[in-house]
């Protein structure tokens, strides 16, 4: 009975998961969601993995990622070459996927992760743009005009990625090691100090955060028809970054409900292209002003009810007067 | 022959860098702020540049000096709406707002003036070239150069030299005892902006005369480069940021000489992670130890 009391949210959380599932999969099925819908929900599944993906890397461990387009792109490519040129199946190819970004992940965090702060946020910036010039030279890939992907993601593929992304994160926050990640946030040396092995927590943070960018990179590569470098430029690492300091660095609800509010908002914008990233930015920086926490804090939609509090303190991690 | 002819292109280049870089490095050394805004007040000047060329028809210095004022004016409004009201907020969320801004103006500019680039007139500048021992050194690089270095050793003489200059070191140094010692340090900043700026304005009129096309997004890719050249130098040091100015356009003209021209962006990215990696504080700054 304690187990049920302590694993209630989980499991009513996955049941109403796979009831949204069954609901989605029906309205495409019937041809209720016309393509435009379809379109704007993967697009939003897809910036929900990277979001939460990232939160994993800057919300929780503290460490300032500002590439995480760089492992979008390693993932996207990856698959694309499993199944366009080796004619793997599309589940393959999603593997790979995972696992060239997280390598990528820790080629580049192995070394860079000595860094602090903002000098990491510029190499982490470096890599990025490393990662699109190289994939812009590489013939093999198609270089500048891109590489053509058979269109394969489907809705149980996106959803079930979501879904791993979500628990995967939310359980490692909530494990041993996910408090390990939070005191390298709160203060490194501290951590240091109390005999945190701080490097091997954020390597291994910088790698999960990676793989899943990796999967998501899959999922856009086999969606779009298309993909090219100039996809996955700076700018696309600045949006990633948008949801999780939007939603409230330390939230993963908040960057989940960042990236599905701002995905919104810039689909239904794209009818005004003129003024499109006029508004965007002036909300970006009013927020920024007026809410420097992003919108949630480092609060989580469930600590909003007041039950959940009461059984287990949610996922309401971190403490109320620290600094990210 | 052609190293040299290399090596000259490189310089002009990397004075380029280096005027934009001074601006990262001032604001940084001041702040502890990426301006990631800074490209873009690049991109403002040359336009204000091309305007004051094309329909007032000036020439190039007075030119220069219209580019300079008018991104003064702009650094400065930017720091007091943007970044002001944040001074005691996470870094992360004033990185946000610099990007913010960055977007903004680059967006507002493709708003006014659409998107479409534009040529820079080509007559603004003596066309006569200068042959040495077989270099033949364009009269374009040796004005360039020239005026790079003039606005270098003004920023120099003012940083060194004048009262303000000495309350931006002691702000640098530490904001608070400086606001003890009676430096009224949100004016010092305020002059820390409008100084990088006019910089970067100035740089914005070089790099159009150099290169000849201007268009709003222009800013963001020689922006980056330049702050690589600052984070090479060692952030928030003035010297530092010319001396890693230069070195990056001399490296990429290098690189573009041995034939490998489309890896020239991508070579500025690596030195920059090689040396975060090697000497993170950059070539000319000292390791701090933090601590607790």
């Amino acid at each position: 009975m304690a187990t049920w009391k302590r694993t209630r949210g989980f499991w009513v959380s996955v049941i109403l998961a796979f009831a949204f599932f069954a609901v989605v999969e029906w309205l495409i099925a019937s041809g209720t969601l016309n393509i435009f819908y379809v379109n704007t929900l993967f697009f939003m599944a897809i910036n929900v993995i990277l979001a939460v993906s990232l939160h994993l890397i800057i919300g929780i461990t503290g460490q300032f990622s500002i590439g995480h387009a760089g492992f979008f792109a390693v993932g996207a490519y990856a698959s694309a070459i499993m199944t366009m040129k080796l004619q793997l199946p599309f589940a393959v190819g999603l593997l790979a996927a995972g696992a060239a970004a997280m390598l990528a992940g820790l080629i580049i965090g192995v070394p860079s992760l000595r860094l602090k702060g903002d000098y990491l946020a510029i190499a982490t910036l470096g890599f990025g743009e490393i990662v699109r010039i190289a994939l812009l030279n590489i013939d093999y890939v198609g270089g500048a005009s891109g590489m053509t992907v058979a269109h394969m993601t489907t809705w149980p593929w996106v959803f079930a990625c979501l879904l791993v992304t979500i628990i995967v994160i939310a359980n490692f926050t909530n494990s041993t090691h996910g408090r390990a990640c939070i005191s390298i946030r709160e203060d490194e040396i501290a951590a240091d100090a109390m005999g945190i092995n701080t490097t091997y927590y954020k390597v291994a943070a910088f790698a999960i955060g990676s793989f899943f960018a990796g999967i998501a990179g899959a999922l856009y590569a086999h969606h779009f028809y298309i993909i090219q470098p100039s996809n996955f430029g700076f700018l696309k690492s600045f949006d990633i970054l948008i949801f999780v300091v939007l939603g409230g660095l330390g939230s993963l609800s908040g960057a989940v409900v960042a990236a599905i509010l701002l995905t919104l908002v810039s689909t239904f914008l794209q009818n005004y292209p003129e003024t499109r990233m006029i508004i965007y930015s002036l909300v970006l920086i009013l927020v920024m002003l007026y809410r420097p926490t992003g919108l949630m804090g480092k609060k989580e939609l469930t600590s909003l009810f007041k039950w959940r509090k009461a059984a287990q303190g949610g996922m309401n991690h971190g403490g109320k007067n620290t600094v990210a | 022959m052609e190293l040299i002819q290399q090596l000259v292109n490189g310089i002009s280049l990397g004075s380029i860098y280096a005027l934009i870089a001074l601006g990262y490095t001032m604001v940084y050394g001041i702040v502890r702020l990426i301006n990631f805004a800074h490209g873009d007040v690049f991109m403002v000047g040359s336009f204000v540049g091309f305007y004051a060329v094309t329909m007032l028809g000036v020439g190039f210095f007075p030119a220069l000096l219209l580019a300079m004022a008018a991104c003064a004016v702009l650094g400065m409004v930017i720091e007091r709406i943007a970044y002001k009201p944040l001074r005691n907020a996470t870094r992360i969320a004033v990185l946000i707002t610099a990007i913010g801004v960055s977007l903004l103006i680059e967006y507002v500019t493709i708003y006014l003036r659409g998107a479409q680039p534009e040529a820079y007139p080509s007559t603004l500048l003596p066309e006569r070239n200068l042959e040495l021992f077989g270099v033949v050194i364009s009269g374009q690089s040796l004005f360039i150069l020239g005026t790079s270095l003039v606005l270098m050793v003004l920023l120099q003489f003012i940083v060194h030299r004048t009262k303000i200059g000495k309350a931006m070191r002691a702000v640098s140094h530490d904001a608070e005892a400086a606001r003890l010692m009676g430096i009224n340090v949100d004016n010092t900043i305020s002059a820390t902006f409008a100084i990088g700026s006019a910089l970067a304005g100035a740089a914005g009129v070089i790099f159009g005369i150099y290169y000849t096309k201007i268009e709003p997004l222009m800013g963001i890719l020689p922006g980056l480069k330049a702050f690589v050249a600052a984070v090479l130098g060692g952030i928030g040091i003035i010297p530092g940021a010319m001396v890693g100015g230069l070195l990056l356009g001399v490296i990429e003209s290098l690189v573009s000489g041995l034939g490998y021209s489309l890896w020239r962006d991508g070579v500025a990215f690596i030195i920059l992670i090689l040396i975060l990696i090697f000497r993170p504080a950059g070539l000319f700054g000292k390791n701090v130890r933090e601590k607790v």
